[in-house]
């Protein structure tokens, strides 16, 4: 058996966590170490701090946000966005980081994915796919904060991204992301089904329901979690007591 | 007191670092022999690859530096690739020597299709005892099946089954997730890492130390 893990997202720019919807729209929900502490303090299993336009704009600016919040946490902690050469891996781990998200870069050049994980060890890399569903019923692969499409396809790149080395696939639909509809199953499912290395996936959890749906009907290793705890709808220790007691799936308590 | 945490340029060792110091215990980073040898203890921290942190080691001379620390009986924490370390050898990639303060070798878990099981192996997962107490160890009044964080795809296996200090399963396979010989420890799971119980092993930890 394995336990499934419970991660929050947190989304951040200007020093805040935000929230959109479809990765787009942003409001301001709070201070992101405040945020993290919480959530530490309720039980979470991981918690990941993306920078929500430092892709956009070719900049990396969390590593004063992850100093401060390694601190005072102390469950793993993945760091994404605007993450362009071994430098910028190398200044998040010495923040404090334990893994680290690549998106935009591994696109622009797959053989950063190899190098990264050759110096750091597959352990060190999630690479992240954002998602968006076409006409076709295929996925095809965004970048940029979900900005640029890129014309590849979901599955095949999710494969090429274990053979590169990748320890992990975080895979966000676009979708459903903010919408609180609940995830897209039939693309976990599918990436599940080609693919070996574990999975984490982001994007449309509005209730406890949703994530007991996915864990349930496909074979993921984690959920990310934002809306449900940002708003309040659910606290982790209840969203966990429910997940175990009723749905029968597996956590940590 | 001196507690080193051994920087030797392999993965994160600031996290290991904040846990000792919400212990309310400062360590040092050192990679110097000389502060290694007086240490009153001793973290081997390592992520990644196996050979790549042997290589590091050897880089640093700092093989028989441990060799020698261990001698004296003052405690020693292997932590995740740090535990594997300590083994006498790894398969990971062909095979290398290890530091061999511990008999065994480092392998693959032995992972089949059939049981959906993934590698790595990225989870919360409890541990438990088979043949030694925890009393007075880094486990001391830790709660059987406590929960644990583990990343890896490699595991000691032991060839004294009194060194193994707990047990682990992930899925159909059963795993050394911690082991004692002396006063020498590793655990296969990241202590900093897992929350509170961590901290509190961490505690131990500093008070086997003093």
């Amino acid at each position: 058996m394995k336990k499934t893990r419970i991660i929050s997202r947190l989304d951040i720019k200007n020093n805040s966590v935000i929230k959109g919807i479809h990765l787009e729209g942003l409001r301001k929900i709070g201070d992101p170490n405040e945020l993290a502490i919480k959530y530490y303090n309720q039980g979470i299993d991981e918690i990941i701090l993306m920078d929500a336009v430092a892709a956009y704009y070719d900049r990396n600016s969390l590593s004063e946000i992850v100093k401060k919040t390694c601190c005072n946490v102390f469950v793993p902690i993945t760091v994404g966005g605007g993450i362009r050469k071994i430098d910028d891996i190398q200044i998040a781990l010495n923040a404090g980081a334990d893994k680290i998200a690549i998106n935009t870069q591994a696109v622009r050049e797959p053989e950063f994915i190899k190098q990264a994980t050759k110096v750091f060890g597959s352990q060190c890399i999630v690479a992240s796919i954002d998602a968006k569903k076409k006409i076709d019923n295929t996925w095809e692969v965004y970048i940029d904060n979900g900005r640029e499409p890129t014309g590849k396809d979901v599955i095949e790149w999710a494969k090429q991204l274990e053979l590169l080395g990748a320890g992990e696939i975080m895979l966000t639909s676009i979708d459903r992301e903010g919408t609180k509809k609940g995830f897209d199953i039939e693309l976990n499912k599918m990436v599940c089904e080609s693919i070996t290395i574990p999975i984490i996936s982001c994007g449309g959890a509005g209730k406890n329901k949703d994530v007991s749906e996915l864990i349930l009907n496909t074979d993921i290793d984690a959920v990310a979690i934002a809306s449900i705890l940002h708003y309040n709808i659910e606290d982790i220790p209840r969203l966990k007591e429910c997940l175990n007691d009723h749905e029968k799936i597996n956590v940590r308590l | 007191m001196k507690i080193v945490i051994i920087d030797y340029g392999i993965g994160n060792v600031r996290s290991i670092f904040n846990a000792f110091s919400n212990q309310g215990f400062d360590p040092i980073l050192s990679n110097d022999s000389e502060i290694i040898l007086k240490a009153d203890g001793l973290v081997l921290p390592g992520v990644g690859a196996f050979s790549h942190a042997m290589k590091n080691l050897k880089k640093y001379g700092l093989i028989d530096v441990i060799k020698d620390y261990s001698k004296t009986g003052k405690p020693l924490l292997g932590i995740c690739l740090g535990m594997q370390l300590l083994l006498d050898g790894s398969e990971e990639f062909g095979y290398t020597d290890g530091i061999g303060l511990v008999k065994g070798e480092v392998v693959k878990l032995p992972i089949d299709k059939s049981h959906k099981a993934k590698l790595p192996h990225i989870s919360w997962a409890n541990i438990y005892t088979k043949a030694i107490g925890w009393e007075n160890t880094i486990l001391n009044d830790i709660h059987l099946n406590s929960e644990m964080y583990f990343i890896h795809s490699f595991a000691a296996n032991l060839e004294n089954e009194n060194e193994i200090l707990s047990l682990t399963e992930y899925f159909d396979i059963t795993f050394c997730s911690s082991l004692k010989k002396g006063n020498i420890y590793g655990c296969q799971f990241h202590p900093e890492k897992s929350s509170k119980v961590g901290l509190k092993i961490i505690n131990n930890f500093i008070k086997i130390c003093k």
